[in-house]
């Protein structure tokens, strides 16, 4: 990240795949792929797919890191070992711990935790294909598994990522853009109440870019948002 | 096929005007909103949502049917189906007296036992009180369990038991569904009442279910 | 976790307005920066503010450039929140919060370009100066991020690149000042009720609703965002946050004597 890449990303308006600025990639979703959890979910964007999986409220052992008035939220976010270019070796590296922990803080605000002290809801969090933004999409799918378990929500997370990239503001960077930003920051928010709960990242922007990076971030959740709130009614027609 | 509303999570339901929340919706400066995606259900007293999926979380009053767990001195440990454990105490499991000195409660449960019982009581702790001092409770002996997600037993029961009673009526089985999620059945054509209940458990989201219900066992 | 202190500490932050501390919302504790603590390190420095106390040392090991950055030495950030440092810490390797804290302050000093990497090459493609900046906790009493980033942005400061005979490192001569371009400085940022807190305690921190920090460089261009644990902020809240941020950049550089 920061270095320059070989040539330039962005050539007449038009990104690496030919995308805008402000074009997000493909996104596709299914529900239930995993029957065996008691909600989950598939999200893709452009080719970079993540797969969530929710178990819970169960009871949650060791017994001493149960709360007394409130429920634990515990995220697992990995890597598959075949997901990306150079084989990543199995186990939680610190990437993963660090990001494990900022979709939690993500989804954690959404969660009526409240409603069920002393359990815990895990969410596991296995990215199948890695091409940018693998948090975000972890995010994404982890609220529809959270959804679709019917644990007490306030509202949908929603994520996407923004960026800079050869000096323009830009979202949902691919893999190639990641490597060669000069700025990439990760957004989350809960649509209805238009709260924000994550926006992390890091680059070189003026706050006057951080602004507007914030508008493109709100614009574009809104629609993943509509794109989510589709397929779970979906889900209900049959 | 027509289907009923659905809300999702942070859909506004109603308006609060002074009425009585139900557990499954919020509010938010006197805007209801939904916590789950369920079935909307306002009265002129009551705003709510009944959720369509979701792990069972006790409340007094509850019937449901438990497994039990462990037998230990003063009671009974139940499997209630929740991410917490229900306690059934010895004066609330045996109505004559019993010396817990000398007596092996395993006597009158066991592990493995299945129950019909009634929450009593919720306490901060979460673990669950249960009794069996009432008229509908007992031991739940042969037959077989399936459980279902605990937000379609009010569908699988009907109005009025309605459903239930199609199922129990055609099948010639017995069938006692626990608030919980968890359904005795018991009978030669087990079979047949537990394909009604599965089928039950997969369209409860649409109108005309005792219907079909009624076309799949005929 | 509900506790008696932490709801009477709660009260008095947003009922009355008042730190139990004496200090007011956009107050800095009394901050101090000892460079060359170490003499065994390339370059250290020991931060306090208030009582938080961080200590970093930066040591220069010869290594390999990475692939896709051949001509570029290699800036390596680890942290430990001790065992020593509070009754919370327990002793093992970097658990959540110490990871997460390594990887701002690595991001903060990375992204900025602070470090003009490109002259810690020795061959390009095979021999190229590793810099490790290794930060340890030693007292902990809230606001770890700013004060370990106030460690390590001293200790690369300290840091001189020691002479190199073949490919041996001669230790204790040196031949230059690592090459640091940029000073950046984490400025953490919570929310508590409706007001904004600058500099949490440990027990603070424990009764705010939000907390986001900010790296930002001497130019006052943001280099890195996290935000913690949150009830949700506004969009208005989390701008309130940067602009308060900004201004306590500005600040905290004329104390330190960074300008």
């Amino acid at each position: 990240m920061g270095r320059k890449p070989p040539e330039p990303l962005i050539v007449e308006g038009k990104r690496v795949d030919g995308r805008s600025p402000e074009e997000m990639r493909k996104i596709e979703i299914k529900l239930d792929v995993i029957p065996r959890a008691d909600g989950s979910a598939m999200f893709r964007i452009g080719d970079t797919i993540a797969l969530a999986a929710v178990y819970g409220p169960a009871e949650l052992h060791p017994a001493h890191l149960r709360e007394y008035t409130s429920g634990t939220l515990r995220c697992r976010y990995r890597l598959a070992p075949f997901s990306v270019d150079e084989r990543k070796p199995p186990g939680m590296d610190r990437r993963s711990v660090e990001l494990s922990k900022l979709i939690r803080v993500a989804l954690e605000p959404a969660i009526f935790l409240e409603e069920f002290p002393k359990a815990v809801v895990d969410v596991f969090v296995e990215i199948l294909q890695a091409d940018g933004s693998t948090r975000v999409a972890s995010i994404n799918a982890a609220s529809l598994a959270l959804i679709s378990a019917g644990i007490p929500m306030r509202d949908f997370v929603v994520a996407c990522s923004v960026g800079k990239v050869d000096g323009h503001l830009v979202v949902d960077l691919c893999g190639k853009e990641d490597n060669f930003s000069e700025a990439d920051m990760n957004f989350a928010m809960m649509p209805k109440l238009k709260k924000v709960t994550l926006f992390q990242g890091d680059g070189t922007v003026s706050p006057e870019e951080v602004r507007k990076l914030l508008d493109l971030a709100e614009k574009s959740c809104m629609k993943v948002y509509e794109i989510q709130r589709g397929v779970l009614g979906e889900k209900f027609r049959e | 096929m027509k289907v009923r509303k659905i809300v999702f999570p942070g859909d506004e339901v109603g308006k609060r005007r002074g009425r009585k929340l139900g557990r499954g919706v919020y509010e938010v400066r006197g805007s209801v909103r939904s916590k789950y995606v369920g079935i909307p259900k306002e009265t002129a007293n009551e705003v709510d949502v009944i959720p369509l999926a979701g792990a069972y979380l006790p409340k007094v009053g509850d019937k449901v049917v438990g497994i039990i767990r462990d037998v230990e001195f003063s009671g009974w440990v139940v499997d209630i189906n929740s991410p917490y454990v229900g306690f059934l105490p010895v004066g609330e499991g045996v109505r004559e007296y019993v010396d817990t000195t000398r007596v092996d409660l395993s006597k009158y449960y066991d592990v493995g036992d299945v129950i019909f019982c009634r929450v009593v009581n919720v306490p901060k702790s979460r673990v669950v009180q249960l009794s069996m001092k009432y008229l509908y409770a007992k031991k739940l002996v042969g037959g077989t369990l399936v459980r279902i997600p605990p937000s379609k037993v009010a569908r699988l029961i009907g109005k009025g038991g309605s459903m239930v009673e199609l199922i129990k009526k055609r099948t010639k089985c017995q069938v006692i569904p626990g608030e919980n999620g968890v359904v005795w059945v018991k009978g030669e054509n087990a079979l047949k009442a537990i394909e009604a209940i599965k089928f039950v458990e997969k369209k409860s989201h649409i109108y005309g279910l005792t219907q079909k219900v009624s076309e799949l066992l005929r | 976790m509900r506790s008696l202190e932490n709801e009477y500490l709660r009260e008095l932050l947003v009922k009355k307005g008042i730190r139990y501390d004496g200090r007011k919302f956009h107050e800095y504790r009394k901050i101090e920066v000892e460079e060359g603590t170490v003499k065994k390190a390339e370059g250290s420095a020991l931060a306090s503010i208030g009582e938080t106390k961080v200590l970093a040392g930066v040591k220069l090991e010869l290594g390999e450039p990475y692939k896709d950055a051949p001509n570029e030495g290699v800036l390596k950030v680890n942290a430990e929140l001790l065992p020593l440092a509070s009754p919370e810490f327990e002793a093992g390797p970097p658990g959540e919060e110490a990871i997460e804290l390594a990887r701002v302050v690595d991001r903060v000093i990375r992204e900025s370009g602070s470090i003009k990497l490109e002259e810690l090459c020795i061959e390009e493609g095979s021999k190229a100066w590793c810099v490790f900046v290794d930060i340890a906790v030693i007292n902990n009493d809230g606001n770890l991020l700013d004060a370990a980033t106030v460690a390590a942005v001293a200790a690369l400061k300290d840091a001189k690149v020691p002479k190199v005979e073949g490919d041996e490192v001669v230790r204790g001569e040196f031949e230059r000042e690592l090459p640091l371009q940029f000073r950046p400085l984490n400025v953490t940022v919570c929310k508590v009720g409706k007001k904004l807190l600058i500099d949490p305690t440990w027990r603070e921190e424990a009764v705010v609703d939000a907390k986001v920090s900010f790296g930002i460089r001497d130019d006052g261009k943001v280099c890195a965002v996290q935000t913690y644990e949150t009830d949700g902020l506004e969009r208005s809240e989390l701008e309130k946050m940067l602009r308060l941020a900004l201004e306590k950049n500005g600040e905290l550089r004329r104390v330190l004597g960074w300008r």
